[in-house]
């Protein structure tokens, strides 16, 4: 049974269709990732997942749970977190602010109770900053801990948005171009940390991504995309070799390509 | 002596009256922080408030706590479904849509009002009404005193709720990023109806506070023009920074009225802010807002 599953989704805005019938599951514990030129949908279907489009049709599927048309709201609660290719993060704030937004789905204790600020309030704001430093060290963001977002360069700030999706402790996890702006080193590392997100911290990951050499190390499974349909699904290497996806970003004819 | 005394006088009302602006402005300052959103109607939203109280307290003989209490709640609750009903529609409409959509139900609940309460002014009876307080010598109003204790107070449970508390920081996450807030499972709507009904409960708070100074009518939401002067002194987006251009339109004007020939008075606002256009056109505690793109 797989963990996610998308059962011919489609989205159509005006008189294009962003997103044709697409289908595809993702196990627990794997990398899937999605690509396909610009325009092709990939993000259009995160913010599917996401729910802040809805879907025209189609089913979406997350641990057995049917959720087409859970409000945009409660996605964080069921486990399935988020980063954005261009980095949405709350830029007055410090770092550290914005990893404890980052637990908002996990409080439990009552309004009253923390306007008076009783010692359940204290006793669960320790165990979120306990997670919260967790991630932090995880990711090695110690001093930059108390700078606000505004100051931080965009590199810090790709990890930091990443760091805000792993305090909501998810499941699964969507990455919209991690490595989008970032330099090959800071390329390098965010690989490095999306293969310890999924051995370490066990998270299943749908990344969409344009960084072949980042796709090749990190992916246990590809789904090329073009035109909002799908025309390849497999391994890496199978997807990349794919006659579809080669004239897909190359262009022109196949025979011709041929 | 004399002149000292004079002087604090004029300082304890200029302050009270700053109050009143203040708590406008800060009705100003919130839904516009959160939805980008300037909401003329709030005086009249004041006004409402007032008229709520007066009904509650004077009509129907309730004890004054428990009739303020219930009335900000009533005006509350009417700002959140002001929000629910009306004003979500216009999101993402041109700015232009928003303030004619606002002066228009301003217009609107004048006229309500009138037509409910009738065009006389009316108060009611207050634990502050006609008493005095002398404090060392310096004789204040209770009803003054009232207004700025009051909206201390209030200034202390905003700054708990807001600081400490997960829904006071979610709206604080909502109006820094909608899109972000909504990923951390933060019910953006519904946090913006609150913040307008939070809005709306202090412009009715303001309203109650005002009404042994000077009594309800319906044109009494006129004066959220020179809270809109405060709103824009403070830096608008700054919610100290409301407060305290409140009090300064408060105190500069009751300093106008005292020295300067009358009909100053009515217009120090207008040329408190002129001035503060024109020397720091950013706003007294003006944040460092904009997205980089």
């Amino acid at each position: 049974m797989s963990m996610f599953q998308a059962d011919d989704i489609s989205v159509r805005f005006g008189g294009i269709r962003a997103v044709d019938s697409v289908s595809f599951d993702v196990q627990e514990g794997e990398v899937f990732c999605i690509i396909g030129p610009n325009g092709a949908g990939k993000t259009t279907i995160f913010n599917l997942i996401s729910r802040i489009y809805s879907t025209t049709s189609g089913r979406l599927v997350f641990n057995g749970q049917e959720f087409t048309h859970t409000p945009p709201d409660r996605i964080a609660g069921m486990g399935i977190a988020r980063t954005f290719q261009n980095i949405e993060l709350f830029p007055n704030a410090t770092l550290l602010q914005n990893l404890l937004i980052g637990r908002h789905c996990h409080h439990k204790v009552g309004f009253l109770s923390q306007m008076a600020f009783l010692p359940s309030v204290r006793r669960e704001e320790l165990h979120h900053r306990e997670k919260v430093e967790d991630v932090i060290a995880f990711l090695g963001l110690q001093r930059y801990r108390d700078s606000l977002i505004a100051n931080l360069p965009y590199g810090v700030r790709k990890v930091v948005e990443l760091g805000r999706a792993l305090c909501t402790e998810p499941k699964l996890l969507l990455l919209d171009e991690p490595s989008s702006g970032l330099n090959v080193e800071e390329t390098e590392g965010m690989g490095f940390w999306i293969e310890d997100i999924k051995k370490d911290l066990g998270i299943t990951v749908i990344m969409v991504e344009h960084d072949m050499a980042l796709v090749n190390q990190v992916s246990d499974r590809v789904m090329a995309l073009n035109y909002g349909k799908v025309i390849a699904m497999g391994s890496p290497s199978e997807v990349q070799s794919h006659p579809e996806v080669i004239k897909a970003y190359l262009g022109g004819d196949l025979e011709e390509a041929a | 002596m004399e002149d000292a005394a004079r002087i604090l006088q004029l300082v304890v009302n200029g302050a009270a009256a700053g109050c009143i602006y203040g708590l406008i402005a800060l009705g100003f300052v919130l839904i516009y922080k959160a939805t980008e959103m300037v909401n003329f109607a709030q005086g009249d939203i004041m006004m409402l408030g007032g008229f709520v109280a007066f009904s509650l307290i004077a009509k129907f003989g309730m004890n004054y706590w428990v009739g303020a209490l219930l009335a900000i709640v009533i005006t509350a609750a009417f700002g959140y479904l002001l929000d629910a009903v009306v004003l979500r529609r216009v999101i993402g409409q041109p700015q232009f849509a928003v303030v004619m959509l606002t002066l228009g139900l301003g217009f609107i609940f004048r006229a309500g009002a009138g037509i409910t309460w009738g065009y006389d002014s009316v108060g009611f009876n207050t634990p502050f009404t006609n008493k005095t307080v002398n404090m060392g010598g310096l004789i204040v109003g209770a009803d003054n005193l009232s207004i700025i204790v009051g909206t201390l107070l209030l200034c202390v449970v905003l700054f708990i709720f807001f600081n400490k508390t997960r829904l006071g920081v979610a709206m604080q996450a909502a109006s820094q990023n909608q899109l972000a807030a909504y990923y951390m499972g933060i019910p953006v709507r519904r946090i913006f109806s609150l913040i307008w009904a939070i809005s709306a409960g202090v412009a009715c708070m303001a309203g109650i506070l005002l009404s042994p100074v000077s009594m309800i009518d319906v044109n009494m939401g006129s004066l959220a023009i020179k809270s809109f002067a405060a709103a824009v002194i403070g830096g608008f987006g700054s919610i100290p920074g409301s407060l305290i251009g409140g009090i300064l339109v408060g105190i500069v004007e009751q300093f106008a009225g005292y020295k300067l020939p009358a009909g100053f008075q009515e217009v120090t606002a207008n040329v408190v802010l002129l001035l503060m256009l024109i020397v720091r056109p950013q706003g007294l505690f003006a944040e460092r807002m904009g997205k980089r793109v």
